[in-house]
């Protein structure tokens, strides 16, 4: 099926720029409404998962189960005033939440949702994906040092290190896929794993990949037990200490998108993106899985992904720094590289399963 | 205007050499007063090399309400309600402290209905001062969810008292002579089932927080204080006993009906915090089995032998009596001029005396590791000012 993107090229070529211009605004408008609503759903799921686990209700009174909370929270957010530090470098300080928006909107780009909805699936999409979510991490540190709190510093440089050293082992995980798609386009990938998901398929260095990749894309998230650039008991709230109103529920939107993006992510390359559960050329079994719709396969491994993160954020602790560094550098970066050429052995000797 | 506590830690810095090559900048960073992990608001002035701290100063003062003062002129009566104030997560052990004194000053024989109902009560409280410390040590940690255990099943006890005391968290229950009210007709059996729920909740706390691995290599090992130099900072109770010292005055100065009971006192071996946390959950252990001891067999009497009008006279003379809270020792020493008002009351309260410990335990750690260290000294700041 052509993507949007594919329609946008020829569109170019044949020199019809308005409806070039046209359907890049409509996947535009789209991503920025499906953004919203993402976070609104997610921020609501958060809240009643957490809720859950603690033996308690969660958002009960606005609406049907307290649905409406987060668009009665967003509105508040709206309202309330936007308080800029007295010293604080103020172009910087509004310019912080734009760039770690502007991250997570340009990763949510290459997403295929659907083999039929992908705004644009390029050939380099992997490394695309990995380049802009970096953005991200430089929104944070300018937000730390631009507020003129040094609580805000310290959360900043800690997120940086930690983004910065984590996107390695993530790296190295999502190659591990690569090497094994032989493609870095998002569409690619998932074609290749209709015999089954590279979690299995590949053997052993298929769910090593993806431990690695669940506990990295945890920390580049900043989540519980890597969110030590908020880590609200040391630094009230890190990078976000002096951030209010709008700009703050940009973070607070960024956080969530980010989120989904990675657990997109990781159903994508590790769990068959859309694809369905398909063993090898068990021709009847794939042909009953395939009833259920592409797009609900990849809504249920994006949720399965999330519910993990979810999960572990209202389980754990949090670490130290220093411990923090030594898991990356230490345990995860060997483990990843060790993995990442077993898996090339493993291509180049076609041993894994329904190998061609 | 300079403050006198950061231009006196300038000095120090100007005078302590550069240690590292690298020749990172130090800075000062307030802790507090307005910051989540020190428990309401304490402040401390942290030298910090990047994510070390050099060197810490506590800033105490933020919340002084001069109990001590008003003590003076508010009289032995309505004083003891004022030691709800002091620690309130222990205010039933500060009103029998105070209680206590009086008694002792007075020559008051207690009959042994009201020692025990003291000692249960006084224990139930151990265990929800515990479980409050439980779930924000948790919190502190950066695990969200042990709070909200915690609170459940201290609300369990919070009822319990609620349905004899009528208050939820400043008692202003033990009187000198006895107690404002005999227990709840109900009450026997509501301990009693309290006892069975909350022994497999321990197991859960185990489960679901120390078992975990991060929380092993968060604790072990930060912030040690050996015996002797805890001994020497004056810190007294679980921070004291992690440090492999067993002074515990329930044993050594029995008080209440402890001499008639079993019990251990769990004490550490290293003086980290993961010491201190395994003391306060053996604790926990030991005070449920002091309950089920006594809960049985309460003996009949009156609840108060000696009423007091609004006024209490004590012979003329100084007193000093001490008991021990969830936190340490909690001394009160008062002069007496035979009038219904003290001359001087002073408390010698646990987390004052526990708080400068945190001087030998902080520095060289990280940020994190002196949030751990302060809430597993169970720091509560209004006992600190008074």
């Amino acid at each position: 099926m052509i993507s949007l993107s594919q329609n946008v090229f020829s569109n170019y070529q044949s020199g019809q720029m308005g409806q070039t211009l046209g359907l890049l605004g409509l996947g535009l408008v789209s991503i920025i409404t499906f953004m919203s609503l993402t976070a609104m759903v997610l921020v609501y799921v958060e809240r009643k998962l957490a809720a859950h686990f603690q033996c308690r209700l969660g958002p009960m009174r606005v609406g049907w189960h307290g649905t409406l909370q987060t668009i009665a929270d967003a509105l508040k957010l709206l309202l309330k005033e936007d308080i800029v530090p007295k010293n604080a470098d103020r172009f910087l300080h509004a310019l912080a939440p734009l760039l770690t928006v502007m991250g997570a909107l340009l990763a949510l780009m290459a997403l295929p949702f659907s083999p039929y909805l992908t705004v644009a699936d390029m050939n380099i999409g992997v490394l695309y994906v990995s380049a802009v979510s970096g953005i991200g991490v430089l929104g944070i540190l300018v937000g730390g040092w631009s507020s003129n709190n040094k609580w805000s510093l310290l959360g900043a440089m800690r997120a940086g290190a930690q983004i910065i050293s984590y996107e390695l082992s993530m790296t190295l995980a999502i190659l591990v896929v690569v090497v094994f798609a032989g493609s870095m386009k998002f569409s690619d990938i998932v074609l290749s794993q209709s015999q089954g998901w590279w979690v299995w398929r590949a053997p052993l260095v298929g769910i090593v990949g993806f431990i690695i990749f669940l506990i990295s894309s945890t920390a580049e998230v900043n989540r519980t037990p890597f969110d030590l650039a908020e880590g609200e008991s040391e630094l009230t709230a890190g990078f976000h200490t002096e951030y209010s109103g709008l700009r703050f529920s940009f973070f607070f939107l960024a956080e969530y998108v980010n989120l989904f993006i990675v657990s997109a992510i990781g159903a994508t390359l590790f769990l068959g993106g859309w694809m369905p559960f398909h063993i090898g050329n068990w021709e009847s079994f794939n042909q009953v899985m395939d009833l259920i719709p592409a797009g609900l396969w990849f809504g249920l491994k994006v949720a399965f992904m999330i519910f993990m993160s979810m999960w572990f954020r209202w389980t754990f602790p949090r670490l130290r720094v220093d411990q923090l560094m030594k898991l990356e550098w230490k345990i995860l970066l060997p483990i990843g590289f060790v993995n990442l050429i077993l898996a090339a052995a493993l291509t180049i000797s076609n041993f894994y399963f329904f190998a061609n | 205007m300079v403050n006198p506590e950061i231009s006196s830690l300038e000095k120090r810095i100007q005078q302590s050499p550069s240690k590292t090559e690298l020749n990172t900048q130090e800075y000062f960073v307030n802790m507090g007063p307005q910051h989540p992990s020190t428990h309401g608001v304490l402040r401390l002035v942290l030298r910090m090399d990047g994510e070390t701290v050099q060197d810490i100063i506590p800033v105490l003062g933020y919340i002084h309400r001069g109990i001590e003062k008003k003590s003076e002129s508010v009289g032995y009566r309505q004083q003891v309600h004022l030691t709800d104030r002091l620690d309130y997560l222990c205010s039933l052990m500060n009103n029998w402290g105070v209680s206590a004194a009086i008694e002792k000053a007075m020559n008051i024989e207690l009959n042994d209905r009201i020692e025990t109902v003291r000692t249960i009560v006084a224990e139930l409280q151990r265990i929800q001062s515990h479980q409050l410390w439980w779930g924000v040590f948790g919190m502190d940690l950066g695990a969200f969810t042990p709070f909200l255990y915690g609170f459940r099943d201290r609300e369990k006890i919070t009822a319990i008292f609620e349905e004899t005391i009528g208050a939820r968290l400043t008692m202003n229950y033990f009187q000198p002579g006895g107690m404002m009210y005999d227990i709840h007709p109900d009450f026997v059996q509501k301990v009693k089932e309290f006892i069975k729920y909350f022994r497999p909740i321990l197991k859960e706390y185990e489960d679901l927080f120390s078992g975990n691995i991060i929380v092993q290599e968060r604790l072990r090992n930060v912030g040690i204080i050996d015996g002797k130099t805890a001994l020497a900072y004056g810190a007294t109770g679980p921070v004291l006993r992690a440090s492999g010292i067993p002074y515990d005055l329930r044993k050594i100065e029995p008080y209440g009906v402890y001499s008639k009971v079993q019990f251990e006192v769990p004490v550490g071996k290293v003086g980290d915090c993961w010491d201190r946390y395994q003391v306060r959950m053996q604790e926990m252990q030991e005070s449920l089995k002091i309950i089920e001891q006594l809960i049985d067999n309460i003996p009949e009497g009156k609840h108060m032998v000696m009423k007091f009008g609004a006024k209490i006279r004590p012979p003329a003379g100084r007193f000093y009596s001490q008991i021990e809270t969830a936190r340490g020792v909690f001394g009160t020493f008062f002069v007496s001029d035979t009038t219904d008002k003290p001359y001087r009351m002073h408390f010698r309260t646990p987390n004052f005396h526990n708080l400068w410990s945190v001087l030998k335990m902080a520095p060289g750690g990280r940020v994190a590791d002196l949030v751990a260290i302060l809430s597993s000294i169970d720091v509560v700041v209004p006992d600190m000012d008074r």
